[in-house]
């Protein structure tokens, strides 16, 4: 069997895909992150409370209303988008001309609130959730078991990165968002509403943390702390990739989740530390991240 | 300066002294528990627990020996220091009598050596570590409801006899995961497996399946997850989807009930679990877990129905003697057998071992569940004198050999 660093070859590719599963999570969360600090220069720490919403909401449809995962794929990020909208409308758009600390601090105290709501009525030891009947079961790719749900979840992921980015970058929308955030007056002044298009922005940003909630319910232990172990990394991602950048975001998720892979099979225990690592290497040599622009 | 030093300590002996003689100090007995109550660990015990505790006090009326019964609590967030502070707090001010440890070792091995400088009782309840009445066992603790060694004893020997010799260890990278792994490995061996390697994953790994991928290139029969909570449901879920458990069978050395109802039936299902109660093990236990289900919409696990037992067990004491005094309310505690609807046994004069049976249990299948809750079918009964550690090889500074 062909080795490589003493490693069999399948077992490595094996890893390799499984990081590249972990790192669209990774992409589709610090993707919206990057959209929300590029449009509305808040660093919304809020993003993995609203992760674990979208994953509550999945089970919680399921619970009380029978509505399958699919329902749930588009409904909990509507629910989560309006709620989105509440936040900004009342909270955070007093904070729009203050420093970025005090918009980090206010997500954060909302963190406190949804996740302390969620945990007082649902306690702490998490919801089960079965994969959809559609996607149980494994490909078998030769040198592993790939289960459907994971898979899917790769392609569902690559094609709403590749929306956003599409939107945001190529239509007449997200030339006017973009816009919107450099002389808000002129575009204002060209009768375009620009805070219902900040407003917007940031529903649509949390809508995708709900939406990769809903992806992780199946496979990951659904409870209130599952946006807390999850958005410190997630930051990191965004750091390296370069705050505000949206490409920057995805492909740093993805290489992340390949990076993080390698480390489970070399060294299982530094899996944790590795992105902090990468973080502070690529700080060293760049400080604005690898795709961001020195301003 | 010195001459305050030496007022506070005279008045200090003279409070001493003066408790001493009282029955009742205070004329209040006072009960503290300190647990996880908003963090990892706050199903299995944390607010069930405390109304287990109420539970087992509403049901004295309230009163023992004639004076009143006290209840405080408080989350100690799962930090040392915050759990010493506060029982320190608890025994200076508060007057308290008895302090019940929840889940997390590290705070309960902090408490115990507070509690046995104020010469107090310490109850563990939640906390698993066997160092309790190991290297760190004191006068004043009892460990009452389980610990690493008893686990791994229940279910590694039976899994060995039915035929699960080859080990692969699933374990998390701390203290804790590395002796639940070091207890097993040493059982297994014992009994004749033998363990094919092992893997570390960081405490609150956020995905578990390469780590799967290593055990199951391994080749063996049998992987045991040494870790806790949410590690150990996120393992099982991943070992689910990834068809390991058609290749392996999954050991969980520490899972609740709690765990079970997460993970769900049909992931969790076949799988062995040792624990010292199931609320559906007898009438007795099922009569006062519908009652505890009344008030928290839920089951109680192990560690809540040994928070009921272990505080009756003091306050019958105290009821005995007529009095809260720390020194005499452990002697009769651990001369007066257990025999209640969580367990039956004695407390180990020695090392404050609470002996008793525990139970290795299979988790049903969806088809065979009938009710709520309704999760486990008792496999084998372990006699405590085989699940605990025996006094011939205790570590106990204590224990005279």
């Amino acid at each position: 069997m062909t080795e490589v660093f003493g490693v069999p070859l399948p077992a490595l590719l094996g890893q390799l895909l499984l990081g590249l599963v972990n790192g669209s999570f990774y992409a589709m969360l610090s993707l919206g992150l990057a959209v929300i600090f590029g449009m509305l220069n808040i660093i919304n720490f809020a993003h993995g409370a609203l992760y674990m919403m979208g994953a509550m909401l999945a089970w919680m449809g399921m619970e009380y209303f029978g509505l399958s995962y699919w329902a749930m794929l588009v409904l909990a990020p509507l629910v989560v988008g309006v709620l989105g909208l509440v936040i900004e409308r009342l909270l955070l758009r007093w904070l729009y001309k203050l420093d970025h600390l005090y918009g980090l601090l206010l997500t954060f105290g909302v963190t406190l609130v949804i996740e302390g709501l969620f945990r007082s009525f649902y306690g702490v030891s998490g919801q089960p959730y079965e994969v959809p009947q559609a996607l149980s079961g494994a490909i078998n790719l030769g040198f592993m078991f790939l289960p459907k749900y994971r898979a899917w979840v790769v392609v569902a992921s690559l094609l709403v990165c590749l929306a956003v980015w599409a939107l945001i970058e190529k239509t007449r929308l997200g030339a006017l968002l973009r816009a919107g955030t450099e002389n808000p007056r002129l575009v204002q002044a060209f009768g375009v509403n620009v805070p219902l298009m900040v407003s917007l922005t940031y529903a649509g940003g949390v809508a995708l943390a709900a939406f990769a909630g809903v992806l992780a319910a199946p496979i990951i232990q659904v409870s209130p702390l599952m946006g807390s172990n999850l958005i410190i990394v997630v930051f990191a991602v965004v750091v390296i990739g370069g705050m505000g950048s949206i490409g920057g975001a995805v492909l740093t998720g993805l290489g992340l989740g390949v990076i993080e892979g390698l480390t489970r099979v070399f060294k299982p225990e530094a899996s944790n530390v590795v992105v902090f690592v990468v973080m502070a290497l690529v700080l060293l040599a760049r400080p604005a991240g690898l795709f961001g622009k020195v301003k | 300066m010195k001459l305050k030093n030496i007022a506070m300590a005279a008045l200090a002996a003279c409070g001493f002294a003066g408790a001493a003689q009282a029955q009742i100090s205070g004329d209040v007995v006072r009960i503290g528990m300190l647990t996880d109550m908003s963090s990892v660990y706050a199903d299995i015990d944390g607010a069930g627990g405390v109304e287990a505790v109420k539970m087992a006090i509403a049901d004295m009326k309230g009163m023992v020996a004639g004076k009143k019964i006290e209840f405080v609590y408080a989350d100690h967030q799962n930090k040392a220091d915050v759990a010493s502070a506060k029982a320190r707090e608890w025994f200076d001010t508060q007057g308290l009598d008895l302090l019940i440890g929840g889940t997390n070792s590290g705070t309960a091995l902090a408490m115990a050596t507070i509690a046995a400088e104020k010469h107090k009782p310490f109850i563990v309840i939640g906390a698993g570590s066997a160092r309790l009445t190991n290297e760190a066992c004191t006068p004043y603790s009892i460990h009452y409801a389980y610990d690493t060694v008893a686990l791994a004893r229940g279910t590694v020997n039976p899994m060995v006899k039915a035929g699960g010799k080859s080990w692969y260890f699933l374990t998390a990278d701390y203290a804790f995961g590395a002796s639940l792994q070091a207890d097993a490995s040493e059982v297994l061996q014992k009994a004749g497996g033998k363990v094919l390697g092992a893997v570390k994953h960081p405490l609150n790994a956020s995905d578990f399946s390469s780590f799967l991928l290593q055990a199951q290139g391994s080749g063996a029969q049998i992987l045991g997850l040494a870790n806790a909570g949410g590690d150990t449901i996120n393992s099982i879920k991943a070992a689910n989807e990834f068809g390991i458990t058609k290749s392996m069978k999954l050991a969980g050395l520490l899972m609740f009930i709690n765990d079970v109802h997460s993970v769900g039936l049909k992931a969790a299902e076949g799988m062995y679990v040792t624990d010292s109660w199931y609320w559906n093990q007898t009438p007795e236990a099922r009569a006062w877990s519908r009652r505890f289900f009344e008030k928290m919409k839920r089951m109680p696990s192990s560690l809540q129905a040994a928070d009921y037992s272990a505080v009756t067990h003091y306050l019958q004491a105290v009821e005995a003697l007529k009095t809260d005094d720390g020194e005499k309310v452990m002697a009769k505690m651990k001369a007066t057998p257990v025999n209640d609807f969580y367990s039956k046994g004695m407390i180990r004069k020695e090392d404050g071992r609470f002996v008793h049976d525990m139970f290795l249990m299979q988790v049903k299948s969806q088809k065979d569940s009938t009710e709520p809750w309704d999760y486990y079918k008792p496999v084998t009964r372990i006699p405590g004198d085989e699940a605990f550690t025996k006094l011939a090889d205790s570590k106990c500074p204590l224990v005279k050999k």
